[in-house]
């Protein structure tokens, strides 16, 4: 049976992500793989991956929005795109209302973005045009450090001692990483410090409001960066359900947006005081 | 509102276009006449350095910033940065001087190939500079002066003014004053006063007629864009105290006066009017200047075009005058005065927005490094954006970045309208 949905595609520099929801932006399905070289026929897997497990076919697809570095990639489904971090902004608009700042770290870049309590950006910042607090720093320190990406969570949280990485310039942290192997520091202590780095390079970039949100492959793969980024901002940190999904989920809450825009149904308030509140 | 990606059209040409590209290859010939022919002395000059005393005792004047600007605008520019820094010139200091330098190295100039026979730029007999910009200028010409054996002479500008006072005015003054027995030695000319006052008229003209045309850009929409200014302000630049630079001036403005009337917009359906902040990105005039067509968004203002105006030029006190042009400059002054002023630039211009170039190797010219796009939008309520990049050297930009950014920023506004 044919059912209305509502596509998110965010084609990341590393990572492609795709968001199936339905017109209460309720998530159906999705599907994440790397962007690889192909950012079309990436797309095309993961829309189909997502669609199977919303139960649904690309004949239901009443809209679809894209976004990330391949946004122009995907004319197959749609030429319809915003930037990520209008997505981004977007979706904590719609499920983290009122005053907040979300911290996202991918894959190429990080970025900061403030919204007001009209769910408006207020300002935004990305990461210059250097490595530091980036998923591109923690890949290749983990090449450096002869590591599997997913152990790099569970060796920061077995740290006892943390060792401190002064720089942030990825040449120079390698060459401090050796350097602390050479000295005979514990590996362990080595991955939490890289964390405290790329946590303290995204928050050097901007005031955090009381609210936070944080999001991103590199938060959604290494949850002790919740934990690290709480300790430094001395409160606590919504973590979402899906922290990777969050800009294609805003890319398909636009698409249910420009649907209502011309009138097919009402368009959701997030002040109205019925409105669900965080996602967890 | 999500808009389908549109293909790509064009901004308003400008038709005065045709007449700017003689006036300004007339210019490159003449100079270059002086210098292969030996028939006038030829002076290089900073580009708000004391050109009017130069022309007044009749140099031909060439003006590095303006071949550095050309070596970027050409693409030049990030292939001969490297040969400046393997003799020792840092790739952080001021691009164009590193781009114009090695240039000189390689014995290569963007002008053999716009204008035909010109073989290098022109040979100068004095190098005179003001520091009022930066000291970049004073060390580009050291260079020089020391690479062809000829004098480098110049005026150590005060700098960081919130007012232009006497005490500096004077300081001033009595340096540009105090260059003229070397220049007339090397000219051969004694200084007629008379024939000074009458450059000095003539930069007045040349500033207000290019006052007038840029503040045509305070219509809605507006005739002209930052990157057409950028182009535009050529005959400013290089021919600043000359009556064809004054002429030249009149017939764009009546151009631009025509297109306010007619309402024709540089932009077509313009909805966002931005100011820009800091120096173009000279590789990426183009590219810049598309993407903001197609977002139907213009650059309306910028502090860069708007320092080719210099109000105080005076007939009657020549030297004084100068003097305080050359020290009112916006890059000359504090951040107190940085901030008066783009507040009123904002509001003059109906501004939406700001975006500050902050140029890796111009820090003089970058100003989001001290808090101002903070304080300015704080006091305005108008957001801004920076954008990290370079005036020249296109090894510290990413296209990428930038045009997300940009795109983030204009729907930022769009959303907050």
């Amino acid at each position: 049976m044919s059912k209305p949905v509502y596509v998110g595609l965010d084609i990341g520099s590393s990572r492609t992500k795709v968001a199936v929801l339905d017109t209460d932006r309720r998530l159906l399905g999705y599907a994440i793989k790397k962007s690889g070289t192909d950012f079309s026929a990436t797309a095309g897997v993961c829309l189909d991956a997502a669609l199977e497990m919303a139960g649904a076919t690309r004949g239901d697809i009443i809209n679809a929005v894209s976004t990330g570095y391949g946004r122009a990639n995907v004319g197959f489904v749609t030429t319809q795109s915003k930037t990520e971090i209008g997505c981004l902004a977007n979706w904590c608009r719609f499920e983290i209302p009122g005053v907040i700042t979300l911290i996202d770290i991918g894959g190429q870049d990080n970025k900061i973005v403030k919204l007001d309590k009209d769910g408006r950006r207020d300002s935004f910042k990305m990461n210059r045009k250097c490595a530091a607090g980036t998923g591109a720093f923690l890949e290749e320190m983990s090449t450096r450090l002869d590591l599997p990406l997913e152990d790099m969570d569970g060796l920061a949280r077995a740290s006892k001692e943390m060792v401190k990485l002064g720089s942030y310039c990825t040449v120079f942290s390698a060459t401090e990483v050796l350097e602390n192997i050479r000295n005979g520091k514990k590996v362990a202590d080595i991955v939490k410090g890289l964390f405290y780095s790329v946590i303290k390079r995204v928050l050097e970039m901007d005031l955090p409001t009381e609210k936070v949100v944080m999001t991103g492959g590199v938060v959604a793969h290494n949850a002790y960066i919740f934990d690290m980024a709480e300790e430094m901002l001395g409160r606590a940190v919504i973590r979402p359900e899906f922290p990777q999904l969050a800009g294609a989920m805003g890319a398909a809450i636009y698409a249910i947006y420009a649907i209502n825009e011309k009138g097919a149904s009402e368009i959701p308030d997030p002040n109205q005081p019925n409105f669900e509140g965080e996602l967890q | 509102m999500i808009e389908p990606i549109k293909p790509k059209t064009a901004r308003k040409k400008i038709q005065a276009g045709e007449l700017m590209n003689k006036v300004m290859s007339d210019y490159f010939y003449e100079v270059n006449e002086a210098a292969t022919t030996g028939k006038q002395k030829v002076a290089w000059c900073t580009s708000v350095g004391p050109a009017e005393l130069l022309r007044a005792l009749g140099f031909a004047v060439h003006f590095p910033e303006n071949h550095g600007a050309l070596l970027g605008a050409t693409r030049m520019s990030t292939d001969l940065i490297p040969e400046a820094n393997a003799i020792g010139y840092s790739p952080d200091i001021c691009s164009y001087l590193t781009a114009d330098i090695g240039a000189y190295l390689k014995g290569v100039t963007p002008l053999s190939k716009a204008y035909p026979g010109i073989q290098s730029v022109p040979k100068p007999d004095v190098l005179v500079y003001s520091t009022n910009q930066c000291r970049d200028v004073q060390d580009w010409f050291g260079w020089y002066s020391r690479e062809l054996k000829i004098p480098s002479i110049g005026i150590k500008s005060p700098r960081n003014l919130n007012d232009v006072g006497d005490a500096v005015i004077e300081d001033v003054s009595r340096q540009i004053q105090e260059l003229v027995p070397q220049l007339e030695a090397i000219s051969g000319t004694r200084l007629d006063m008379d024939r000074l006052r009458k450059t000095v008229a003539l930069s007045r003209e040349c500033t207000e007629l290019w006052k007038q045309v840029l503040e045509t850009a305070k219509a809605i929409p507006a005739p002209l864009t930052f990157f057409d200014g950028t182009i535009h302000m050529g005959p400013a630049v290089v021919l600043r105290g000359t009556q064809v630079a004054v002429d030249y001036y009149k017939v764009l403005l009546a151009e631009l006066q025509k297109n306010v009337r007619d309402k024709a917009g540089a932009v077509e359906g313009e909805k966002v009017r931005l100011y820009w902040d800091g120096m173009p990105v000279w590789g990426r005039l183009r590219q810049h200047s598309e993407q903001f067509l197609e977002l139907k968004a213009n650059v309306v203002a910028s502090t860069y075009c708007s320092s080719w105006i210099f109000q105080a030029f005076d007939e009657k006190e020549p030297f004084r005058s100068m003097a305080q042009a050359y020290l009112e400059l916006f890059i000359v002054r504090s951040d107190d005065y940085k901030e008066r002023y783009m507040k009123q630039m904002i509001e003059d211009f109906h501004i939406d927005g700001i975006i500050y170039h902050d140029a890796k190797t111009c820090p003089n010219n970058s100003n989001s490094r001290y808090g101002l796009p903070k304080r300015l939008e704080t006091a305005t309520g108008v957001p801004s954006l920076v954008l990290s990049g370079d005036l020249n050297d296109l090894r510290c930009i990413s296209d990428e970045q930038t045009k997300t950014n940009i795109e983030a920023f204009i729907e930022q506004i769009e959303e907050g309208k």
